[in-house]
């Protein structure tokens, strides 16, 4: 793999082979796009449903379609630091759930912004319990994330009903409802908690040594680094941002149910992977993450406008997942490399 | 071989090993520890739990996702996951279900494998030959699976006209010695599974690859083909799987095999197969799914919401994780 992995990530290197070549040039002309698959594939999904819908590049879908995009992209862009760092959360679609459930049932109680405070603290100690558990016992994240999933989703049908409620301040909504051009706030949010979370990944020492972890955690542990706390942190930033999409899911929809967030841990993750993640660790970008949220989301949209039977929607997503994945090994890496 | 085995051998004679065996066994399986006190805590609550016809109902409930397990076992030893199988049992269980009253059950059996040889190969081929992340690839293929099953159903409830006519029943809805079919296939599987992975060489290749992988390319194994045929065994259990299930269900709601990858993961986590790679065995599998089986049912058994089992199945799970982390490293903490 290191050889592989070498060539891509230094696209100047020169090569005999012409094919190698090519898949530099490339590789080269979006490097500044951090190695993900996702550009291309967004600008190729952007540029076929311009040409065969009239509605798709309207002013309303553009603006919608931001708004689509914020769900998955901000559990994708927390996501992002845990994926790098070499471990998995799959409770996230179901933290959202719980933080939506917890922001609506105290909200008439204690106000609506300490209940966002109150639902935003749940995420962040759920996420702590899950890096503190992986940690302090050594066990595997996928294990431990995916029975917090079901425990989680247990606790808000336990807690809150299996009713959908509705807030009794819809403050929140009427936020959402305020639009600055093209952006709602839930986008401008989107957009300011995405750069914070690249800017820590690229230039403090938390992020840095992220990478390190997840590039090989025993070498990061001998260079010194505290591994446990790096790990732990970004479990709790996941969850953090868990709950901010409940929050954003209760201002978007106003109304919160406990199967609120089912499923979307998975589309979470092909985001992330499709931005050019690797599951094993060590590499990834946020902007990777943010371009394939949005090529899912004009993806799903832009087969809802063509009329396309919404029961192929999902094979749709499916095929082009796996083809992206399979063009991107063949162009960038060639067959002969391993993860 | 674990140092435990080798210590029991140096005592010398075949019958120390056997009884050293034995009291290593809270050591070894400490779920199959798990799974007793759990049968001894249900059942004195519903003295019903251990009866003998509530211990066929419970494993027969869980022979679908037991079956299933077993080949996911093979994957999961090789280092890499399927996820696709659930959403592969709806379209299987679809498939069969819509065909039978056209073209016959053989027929209809045969389409079922067919498609479920292809997702195998197709996942195979991705992982093994393109080198692509096994969870990506399944989970791309579950997506996928889940909208053929949806499309494939037609929007409606395909059922068998006549079940009790047709020679399918047999797989989920008779009993051969008192016990179910369904129970008998998953044990008759579970065998040759075991022997597959214990006796062969494909089975010794396998625990290799998932071992070291780099190092078994240098024994001359041939790990791309072994990590192939993983895949190619999930699928086609799952064929079987969906067999059970649609001769029992007699109906293909579309949604039928939604989320049971979970389950069947959590079953193979909860034997102490470990996520890594190389470590595992079917008997471990075998004893997560029934463990699985007896939690489910006692849980109905008392009387309890269905949210509440899942909070009672996380705790389980992490509980039983921890105690095999536990009883392999010697200390609790990392």
């Amino acid at each position: 793999m290191s050889a592989g992995a070498a060539e891509s990530m230094e696209p100047g290197r020169q090569s005999t082979a012409t094919r190698g070549a090519a898949r530099r040039t490339f590789r080269g002309t979006l490097g500044f796009f951090g190695q993900s698959p996702a550009w291309p594939l967004l600008i190729l999904l952007v540029a076929f449903f311009t040409l065969t819908s009239p509605h798709f590049l309207t002013w309303f879908n553009v603006s919608n379609l931001l708004t689509q995009a914020v769900i998955i992209g901000m559990l994708a862009v927390g996501l992002t630091p845990v994926f790098i760092s070499g471990a998995v959360d799959l409770s996230v679609g179901s933290v959202a759930g719980f933080a939506a459930c917890l922001l609506v049932t105290v909200q008439p109680h204690i106000g609506l912004y300490p209940a966002c405070l109150a639902a935003l603290l749940a995420g962040l100690s759920i996420g702590l319990f899950n890096g503190l558990v992986v940690e302090i016992f050594g066990l595997n994240s996928i294990i431990v994330t995916l029975a917090m999933m079901l425990g989680v989703r247990s606790l808000t049908f336990l807690l809150f009903g299996s009713k959908t409620i509705s807030p009794t301040d819809y403050a929140l909504s009427d936020l959402v409802g305020l639009k600055l051009g093209l952006f709602t706030f839930d986008v401008v949010v989107f957009i300011a908690v995405s750069l914070v979370v690249a800017a820590m990944l690229r230039s403090t020492v938390h992020g840095i040594n992220t990478y390190a972890i997840g590039g090989n955690r025993r070498a990061a542990q001998d260079a010194g680094v505290r591994v446990s706390r790096h790990i732990v942190l970004n479990f709790a930033i996941c969850g953090t941002l868990a709950a901010l999409v409940g929050v954003t899911l209760v201002a978007q929809l106003g109304a919160a149910a406990p199967v609120f967030g089912q499923g979307y841990e998975l589309l979470a993750i092909i985001a992330v992977v499709l931005g050019g993640t690797k599951l094993a660790g060590g590499s990834g970008t946020v902007v990777g993450t943010v371009a394939a949220a949005g090529a899912l989301t004009v993806l799903q949209n832009g087969v809802n406008l063509l009329n396309v039977d919404v029961r192929y929607v999902t094979i749709i997503v499916g095929v082009v997942l796996v083809l992206t994945l399979t063009l991107d090994r063949l162009l960038s890496r060639g067959p002969g490399s391993s993860e | 071989m674990r140092p435990s085995e080798g210590a029991a051998k140096k005592l010398g004679g075949h019958r120390v090993a056997m009884s050293a065996d034995l009291m290593l066994l809270p050591r070894r399986y400490p779920v199959f520890v798990l799974l007793i006190v759990l049968l001894l805590a249900a059942s004195l609550i519903t003295p019903a739990v251990l009866s003998p016809e509530n211990i066929i109902t419970a494993i027969r409930q869980y022979a679908v996702i037991g079956i299933m397990a077993l080949g996911v076992t093979f994957v999961v030893i090789g280092g890499r996951v399927d996820v696709s199988i659930g959403s592969l049992l709806s379209v299987l269980v679809v498939v069969i279900i819509s065909l039978h009253d056209k073209v016959g059950a053989i027929l209809a059996v045969c389409a079922g494998v067919s498609i479920a040889a292809v997702v195998g190969t197709i996942n195979g081929f991705l992982v093994a030959y393109l080198r692509l992340n096994s969870l990506i690839v399944t989970l791309g293929m579950l997506t996928a699976l889940q909208g053929v099953a949806n499309v494939a159903s037609a929007g409606i409830l395909n059922r068998v006209m006549d079940p009790e006519a047709s020679w399918f029943k047999v797989f989920g809805r008779s009993f051969f010695l008192g016990v179910p079919v369904s129970v008998w296939i998953f044990g008759g599987f579970a065998l040759l599974c075991a022997l597959a992975l214990g006796k062969t060489n494909f089975g010794r290749s396998l625990r290799a690859v998932g071992g070291n992988e780099t190092g078994s390319v240098f024994s001359s194994i041939n790990a791309r083909w072994t990590i192939f045929i993983t895949f190619l065994i999930a699928s086609l259990l799952t064929a079987m799987a969906a067999i059970v299930f649609a001769s029992y269900a007699m109906a293909a709601p579309y949604n039928s095999g939604t989320g049971l990858e979970m389950t069947v993961l959590a079953s193979i986590f909860l034997g102490g197969t470990s996520i890594g790679g190389g470590v595992g065995g079917i008997g471990r599998t075998v004893i997560g799914v029934i463990v699985l089986a007896f939690l489910a049912n006692g849980m109905i058994l008392v009387g309890m919401p269905i949210q509440a089992q899942w909070l009672v199945s996380c705790i389980i799970i992490i509980a039983a994780v921890l105690l095999d982390t536990f009883a392999r490293r010697g200390t609790l903490l990392a």
